[in-house]
């Protein structure tokens, strides 16, 4: 029993858990959804901006989307982040005036996922019927409007499951700029967490930080599998009066 | 049906290769303003890519397009495009708009035309299809006809001058082709200018004023209906009519 009690208290301490929570939930958890969705949202709006390039009949375009896509999606996280986050700051120094590694770290984690989410985004573009293009320039529309009004829009709805799965991605990512060395109130889950198991020899903080992740990708998780099937199946069907009322009014008739 | 602000489209020695493959080998069409013009022939002969050379869809190599007498080459495609509608034999309806939005989202982004006005009018074009019913359903829940009269709403919104239809009918189940070739009839007898690719030959005898016969790239024959039909002059023709009829 000795034993149990022992892995007990080293996951499951919950005098140690409940010390970190406060911290975890008013620190850790702000900073992790910042990270998170500023680089999702600018990761985005550059994965858009190469996918975009990736299908252009610019060659040169092309090749730099490749060449981008290749070098972001080839190299770990964590050393893009470091190297990011460390060889910019005399930049970012001169540019803000701050020390603060933070936006670094955004941008860092923005730079790789807009890599992946470029491809997904390209993938579903390039999945939308070649009649599309065809019959919104034959309306008028110039490639640019036709792209931003029926290609780009039909061919983001395609990827959504793929895309919220790269959102979970880099929300886990976001633990990696604990790396940068951070100031105590930009801390994000995993280092708050990490800290504490630090401080104390336990590991539970670590476990409760855990929970908190879990607790973010898990409806994330099932928020893909719901829109993966609504846009499978579509969403059901209202029968119409019109259809409804015919077999009515021959019954009553009858 | 309403009047039409009909055009005479005329295209003069259209040419076009795709690397090798010489596609369109100097046709030479002529749709005077208000009557249809059918282009009939085998696949692979040009006639679907006739009409997107026509439209500038795809620019030609060589040749002239003009309405109403004027070169529109030097026009801006997009422009030009506004005033030739297409119906193609996908449909090729928006599907993530429902079928007002298809009608009206040319009128309010390229004619600029408030939201409610688009509406009214994308609600009076489907009127003319008989398809008001279905404004706010999407085009995935709509059978083939209906989706093809969608599609002819879509492109008659914007006021053509003329209307282009490439094998419009050709996707369609046979027992909804009808009700499609019914409302291209309405048009042709209302006045609008029409280039038809088309295999209804029943249509193109009895609704068009000129068919063309076209054969690897280039025009073989064309004339009144009466005179393609029934006393062709050359033998690939007699031998597409032998196929088709």
């Amino acid at each position: 029993m000795d034993l149990l009690d022992q892995l007990a208290d080293t996951f499951f301490n919950w005098e140690e858990m409940a010390k970190v929570i406060p911290a975890l939930l008013m620190v850790g958890l702000p900073n992790t959804l910042i990270l998170a969705v500023a680089s999702g949202i600018l990761g985005s709006v550059l994965g858009l901006a190469l996918a975009m390039m990736g299908i252009s009949r610019n060659a040169g375009a092309r090749w730099v989307a490749r060449i981008y896509t290749d070098i972001f999606r080839g190299l770990p996280a964590i050393l893009v982040i470091l190297v990011i986050g460390i060889g910019l700051s005399p930049i970012a120094r001169e540019i803000t005036g701050s020390r603060n590694p933070y936006p670094l770290g955004i941008l860092a984690l923005t730079l790789i996922a807009a890599a992946y989410i470029g491809e997904i985004f390209r993938s579903g573009i390039q999945s939308v019927e070649k009649g599309q293009l065809e019959a919104s320039r034959a309306l008028g529309f110039s490639y640019g409007s036709s792209m931003r009004l029926v290609v780009v829009p039909q061919g983001i709805r395609r990827v959504l499951p793929a895309l919220v799965n790269q959102f979970i991605s880099l929300l886990k990512d976001s633990s990696l700029v604990f790396m940068l060395g951070l100031a105590a109130s930009d801390r994000e889950i995993f280092r708050i967490g990490n800290d504490a198991m630090a401080n104390t020899g336990n590991l539970s903080p670590l476990v409760a930080a855990g929970v908190l992740y879990l607790i973010l990708t898990v409806p994330l998780t099932h928020f893909v599998n719901f829109i993966d099937n609504r846009l499978r199946t579509g969403k059901p069907e209202k029968k119409e009066p019109d259809e409804l009322a015919a077999p009515i009014g021959k019954g009553a008739q009858a | 049906m309403t009047e039409f602000a009909s055009g005479t489209l005329t295209g003069k020695n259209l040419h076009l290769s795709f690397g090798h493959n010489h596609v369109l080998r100097g046709i030479d069409l002529h749709v005077e303003k208000g009557t249809t013009a059918s282009v009939i022939g085998p696949s692979g002969s040009g006639k679907s890519t006739l009409l997107r050379v026509m439209n500038r869809l795809i620019e030609p190599d060589q040749g002239d397009i003009l309405l109403d007498g004027r070169s529109v080459l030097k026009d801006n495609p997009d422009e030009l495009r506004q005033r030739i509608g297409m119906v193609f034999q996908q449909f090729n309806l928006f599907p993530h708009k429902t079928v007002v939005d298809n009608v009206s989202l040319a009128l309010r982004k390229l004619r600029k035309l408030s939201k409610e006005q688009a509406r009214a009018e994308a609600l009076e074009q489907l009127d003319l299809v008989g398809l008001k019913h279905k404004a706010d359903a999407r085009p995935a829940n709509l059978s083939g006809g209906q989706q093809q009269r969608v599609a002819i709403a879509r492109a008659l919104a914007m006021k053509p001058e003329v209307m282009f239809f490439d094998e419009a009918t050709s996707a369609l189940d046979p027992e909804l082709v009808k009700g499609v070739l019914a409302l291209m009839t309405d048009l042709a007898k209302g006045g609008m200018t029409m280039v038809v690719v088309t295999h209804e030959m029943g249509f193109s005898r009895n609704v068009s004023d000129t068919v063309t016969f076209m054969d690897a790239g280039v025009v073989v024959e064309s004339g009144p209906p009466e005179q393609v039909f029934t006393a062709p002059r050359t033998d690939r023709l007699k031998g597409f009519l032998s196929d088709v009829l």
